[in-house]
């Protein structure tokens, strides 16, 4: 075991490598020259030389790119010239935020979904399967970002249940009932696709194993059909529900661009869309490569969690 | 052929469904120019947020007094334009790269994999964000990136059938033969790929539309004036709350259009993928669904089981297959009665069917009881029966690595089988209980097996596991379908063993189905033979086995091997089972036995003969009388 998770993380070296020279690159291809953009149109050619000098642009790529990853490397990923801060400073600040909702909402993905492929599966054709299937292929056709617009103007503005924006509540929030009170409505904007692709996958996958020799084994020892469903169809099912939920820890997490866009939310998303319109190139560095690393790192995770609950593989 | 697909998508009626909305979509886009509506950038600051049906407005105007309805046309054209430009693009780069690395293998396919692979590693929508950072905002812009990202999946997808095909024994011959990689690729490959790149393409259009809104949404696609469906909520957002329906008209737009996809995409899907078509991926029931007609007819309280009329059917199609005819028979403690027969006669499914076990759907049982203690097990509540399996008739199976569950533990598989009966049983009481019954079976150091996994233990300790699960209830009977089947020979010796003596000492009673005569005749006391479905001979086993009556039994004996019999090679029985859709009117087996002749195929043929001694066939009831 302690073998295999070494190994895992070791074959993620390579692919950690790869997003970092795939970032690193295309993010040096950007036509127009830095320096000019942040010290604008009217500088001089010699401040513009002597800036591109001082953040090293006058060097050749590969030569710039091992600087950049031994920066990196050290937690430093540049500063931000629209915040006129270090990148990583305000990764971590947003981080947080995005790391809230979008854990919510995989949270729900995962429970919602797995419950409601489970359902369905054990429903075939009846109302309950009927009904979900239904509502799946809703959910799975909805814009997350109209789906929080039409959200906010039912449950915030007609019905007043919860804030329409934000993370806290302006004066004397700050609490944990006040985040959750914002929280719930993007959490669940944002988790509503990903839970439609959970529970179609749960469902089939449930379906499958319902069908193998060992369900049969269990009901002829005579285990009640509940237990038959959880303990040997799910426990079973769940080894190849897993890579899927791995799929969505990463469509909550940058599909969280959206939601923090529609309800104000102060994460990494919203941070990442000001930086693109706003050309500042080290901020969409640092806050692509945090995120892509985050989840390589959940794969991981994922990888040894289908370990833990197959035996048969790493071996 | 393509009119067959067709038919076969529109069957389903929500695909259907999803056709029609995208004809209608797609038929509005295309008329869009002529039906003379105003000029969708046209600005008109008098008529901001008209809404629907107010000053000639259809559908309102917005936030710049443009008229809504024209700007949603016009949006759609455009959205549904650049989300199918992206995903034809993303098929064919994704393809190419699919089809080079799969067909070519070696470094090449290393190279783009594993690029393919890096690409993966960045969730989705980030990819797409980081791309349009480097290229600028733009609808252009957001295309390509969109395209981009997309890659990947069809990449993977087309390059796993591609290795398949690349692989096969045909494609190897054809290139013995000296043709060439590019014929190959282009007339055997390529032809065979279309399913799967239109399987992924269904897959992904949806999301490449809803990702070139969500980038527009976002300011990052279209830039004004041009505007599509995205850009418009974009705009729309800034007004949600005063004047809502400048969002929620090009919102539902942008939904109707991803869920018609979707809809025909799953219809798609089900007619390419055999595999996920309604039908093969059917759940079962806890119990096989019985159907009898009548009132069924009273058990027989002498025997501890008793099976009479059986008769169970697999409704597929519109004739039913027909496994189990009419079975009767009945068993008492310490007996062994063996069932045997092809694979194919029915026997398992006899098995199976007197617990209920039979996979339903599609299985249905049509006639007969299963009286155990004189009770009929197919009128009591499922409950009932529930609680009879395992404690008080147990099944041993084929093949135990795949009737254990793989991801159990040994220990906890059969303190579950105890515990289910008994919710009282402690932990430690399970525990000794459960090495003393791997002891009972023979296997050497039971603490260390409680604790391993099937897939890790030999086919004989697998299969003495199952039979330790089976006994761990002391049950009446037990019924081993083909126990011994997946086992070799010696194995199989010391599990008939187990078995023999457990039916001795525990008195119980045997129910063992094989194909091969020769096992059975170490063990059983009385033999039934199957075929299609019925029992066509019935007796004590050195009757059966020395004086078979029946000419099935006697092909069956003269098709098995044995050893020291000197009467040459084995011989095999010409023909195969009748169908069980379409079984003939007479005797089953006429159309195989060398004696038929047209009595045997003119009616149903019956059981006949003393309690002891049964057979189904027209010559023996002449001679025997």
């Amino acid at each position: 075991m302690g073998r295999y998770i070494l190994f895992r993380a070791a074959a993620s070296v390579p692919v950690l490598i790869g997003i970092t020279i795939i970032v690193f690159v295309i993010l040096s291809l950007i036509p127009g020259d830095p320096a000019t953009a942040i010290l604008g149109s009217y500088a001089t050619p010699e401040n513009v030389a002597r800036l591109n000098a001082q953040l090293g642009l006058d060097r050749p790529l590969v030569q710039r790119y091992f600087i950049w990853l031994g920066n990196l490397l050290q937690g430093d990923l540049g500063r931000s010239f629209s915040l006129n801060r270090p990148v990583i400073d305000e990764i971590l600040e947003r981080f947080n935020a995005t790391l809230i909702l979008s854990g919510l909402a995989f949270v729900m993905c995962s429970v919602l979904g797995i419950l409601a492929g489970v359902i369905s599966a054990t429903r075939q054709y009846g109302l309950a399967d009927k009904l979900i299937t239904f509502s799946v292929l809703v959910g799975i056709s909805v814009p997350s970002f109209f789906l929080g617009m039409m959200m906010i103007l039912y449950f915030a503005v007609n019905l007043r249940w919860v804030p329409a924006s934000g993370m806290y509540a302006l004066y004397g929030g700050g609490d944990l009932p006040d985040l959750l009170h914002h929280l719930v409505m993007p959490a669940t904007a944002l988790a509503v696709v990903a839970t439609g692709v959970v529970a179609r996958m749960s469902r089939s996958a449930m379906l499958e194993v319902l069908r193998l020799d060992f369900i049969r084994t269990a009901r002829a020892k005579g285990v009640r059909e509940r237990r038959v469903i959880t303990r040997h169809a799910l426990r079973y099912a769940i080894v190849s529900i897993l890579p899927v939920l791995g799929l969505q820890a990463g469509f909550v997490l940058s599909g969280a661009v959206y939601i923090e866009i529609v309800f104000q939310w102060p994460g990494i998303g919203r941070m990442l869309v000001d930086a693109i319109l706003t050309r500042d190139i080290m901020l969409v560095q640092g806050g692509v490569l945090f995120v892509a690393a985050c989840y390589v790192l959940f794969n991981i995770i994922v990888d040894l969690a289908q370990l833990w609950l197959d035996p048969r593989l790493g071996r | 052929m393509m009119v067959r697909f067709a038919k076969r998508i529109l069957r389903n009626r929500l695909a259907g469904f999803g056709a029609g909305l995208l004809l209608m979509v797609t038929g509005l886009c295309l008329v869009t120019p002529f039906l003379g509506l105003p000029d969708p950038n046209v600005i008109s600051t008098a008529d901001r947020f008209s809404l629907p049906f107010e000053d000639g407005f259809v559908l309102g105007a917005d936030h710049l007094g443009r008229d809504i309805l024209s700007r949603l046309l016009w949006g759609t054209r455009l959205s549904l334009a650049v989300g199918l430009t992206a995903a034809l693009i993303a098929a064919l780069i994704g393809s190419l790269i699919g089809i080079l690395a799969g067909f070519f293998g070696g470094k090449l396919d290393d190279l783009l994999m594993r690029s393919v692979d890096v690409l993966m590693a960045f969730p989705y929508i980030l990819l797409a964000l980081a791309i349009v950072a480097v290229l600028g905002p733009g609808l252009m812009n957001a295309l390509i990136a969109v395209a981009i990202v997309n890659i990947p999946f069809f990449a993977r997808n087309v390059r796993g059938v591609t290795l398949v095909i690349a692989r096969s024994d045909y494609i190897a011959a054809a290139r013995l033969s000296g043709r060439g990689s590019i014929s190959l690729l282009l007339f055997e490959v390529v032809p065979n790929l279309w399913s799967v790149i239109i399987v992924a393409f269904s897959t992904t259009v949806g999301w490449m539309i809803l990702e070139t809104a969500g980038l527009s949404f976002l300011g990052l696609g279209s830039q004004p004036p041009q505007s599509d469906l995205g850009s418009m909520l974009g705009e729309g957002r800034a007004a949600l709350i005063t004047n809502p329906h400048t969002s929620v008209i090009p919102g539902l737009m942008i939904f109707v259009i991803v869920m018609g996809i979707n809809l025909l995409g799953d219809g798609v899907r089900d007619a390419l993928d055999p595999r996920l078509a309604k039908g093969t991926l059917q759940r079962s029931s806890p119990v096989t669904q019985v159907l009898r007609t009548g009132q069924p007819a009273p058990v027989d309280t002498q025997s501890t089981l008793d099976v009479a009329g059986l008769s169970t059917e697999f409704r597929v199609d519109k004739n039913p297959l027909r496994a189990v005819r009419d079975v009767s028979f009945s068993l008492n403690g310490g007996e062994c009665l063996a069932i045997v027969g092809e694979s194919g006669s029915g026997k398992s499914v006899t098995a199976l069917s007197i617990t209920g076990l039979v996979a339903s759907p599609p299985a249905v049982i049509t006639s007969g009881t299963v009286g155990f203690r004189g009770r009929d097990l197919f009128s009591e509540p499922f409950d009932v029966l529930r609680d009879l399996r395992g404690r008080r008739i147990a099944y041993i199976f084929q093949d135990p690595l795949s009737t254990l569950h793989p991801l159990l533990t040994v220990g906890a598989q059969l303190a579950e089988a105890m515990v289910t009966h008994d919710p009282r049983l402690t932990k430690p009481v399970l525990r000794r209980r459960a090495i003393s019954l791997l002891e009972d079976v023979r296997i050497a150091n039971p603490e260390h097996i409680m604790m391993s996994y099937p897939h890790a233990l030999s086919g004989g300790m697998r299969q003495r596991i199952g039979i330790a699960m089976a006994l761990a209830n002391d049950p009446d009977i037990i019924i081993a379908d083909e126990p011994t089947t997946a086992l070799d020979v010696t194995v199989q010796a010391q599990v008939l063993r187990i078995l023999d003596d457990l039916r001795r000492q525990k008195g119980v009673g045997l129910i063992f189905i094989s194909h091969d005569l020769n096992v059975v005749s170490q063990i059983s006391d009385r033999i039934a033979v199957m075929y299609a479905g019925q029992i066509v001979e019935c007796g004590p086993s050195r009757d059966v086995l020395e004086q078979p009556a029946h000419p099935y039994t006697r092909a069956l004996l003269a098709s098995s091997p044995q050893i020291g019999a000197g009467g040459g090679l084995p011989k095999p029985i010409d023909g195969g089972l009748p169908r069980p859709d379409d079984l003939p009117a007479g005797c089953a087996f006429a159309a195989r036995c060398e004696m038929a002749t047209d009595i045997c195929s003119a009616s149903a043929v019956e059981l006949r003969g003393s309690a002891s001694r049964e057979v189904r066939c027209v010559k023996w009831e002449a001679a025997n009388g």
